[in-house]
């Protein structure tokens, strides 16, 4: 989403993008002229006019789970966007039984958060494990 | 989930869904301008925008993607880097 119309979204699609991603973005490029939506996800900069780099990832309820901001210069890590999402969605399946501590990534130890954790954290995790 | 849309001459805009805007009151004293903060575990505020999407001009409401995980992300203009 940004404040460009549809129009404009389309030429960038046309023009540039499908020349990275076969077949052009597969998921709706929206248009928030005048960025009223920016506005109530508090990423719309009134003196610049236009929105920063925000990302929100909300949940089948309608929950946001997470959201990062930077501003302009600065792109996302896509991998980081996935790995949040896959994080969320295990605790989801697990109804809270499990958290994923720092570093987690599918396939490495989670914790279950309970009375018998309490202070043994530094059993079950270690500070490599933060890291990739 | 994402309506086509059709299209007229003038560039169409969204908003934000169930909120009336404030009206203007009596009152003599300026009217606050209420922002409130996104939170994390709460409720993304619904909105209906016009898009693009492969061919086509559309209409999306967030709410239509209830039970779906949604990413939803913004950027300072058309033709940067994401």
């Amino acid at each position: 989403m940004s404040i460009d119309s549809m129009f404009v979204h389309k030429m960038w699609d046309h023009d540039e993008l499908a020349k990275m991603v076969q077949g052009g973005i597969p998921y709706p490029m929206l248009s928030d002229a005048g960025g009223k939506v920016g506005k109530i996800f508090g990423v719309f900069d009134e003196d610049a006019g236009v929105e920063a780099r925000g990302r929100f990832i909300i949940d089948p309820d309608g929950v946001i789970q997470g959201f990062e901001v930077l501003t302009p210069p600065v792109g996302r890590n896509i991998n980081e966007t996935l790995r949040q999402v896959q994080a969320f969605q295990l605790v989801r399946q697990t109804k809270g039984a499990e958290a994923t501590p720092s570093g987690w990534r599918p396939g490495k130890k989670t914790l279950k958060p309970g009375i018998d954790l309490v202070g043994k954290v530094w059993q079950e995790w270690k500070t490599s494990m933060a890291f990739d | 989930m994402a309506e086509e849309a059709s299209v007229g001459c003038a560039r169409p805009t969204g908003g934000p869904v169930g909120e009336e805007p404030l009206k203007s009151n009596d009152s003599p004293k300026p009217i606050k301008e209420e922002r409130t903060m996104i939170m994390v575990g709460q409720k993304a505020p619904d909105f209906i925008a016009p898009g693009y999407k492969q061919g086509k001009f559309v209409n999306v409401k967030l709410s239509d993607y209830l039970g779906k995980w949604v990413l939803l992300c913004f950027y300072p203009g058309d033709f940067t880097f994401v």
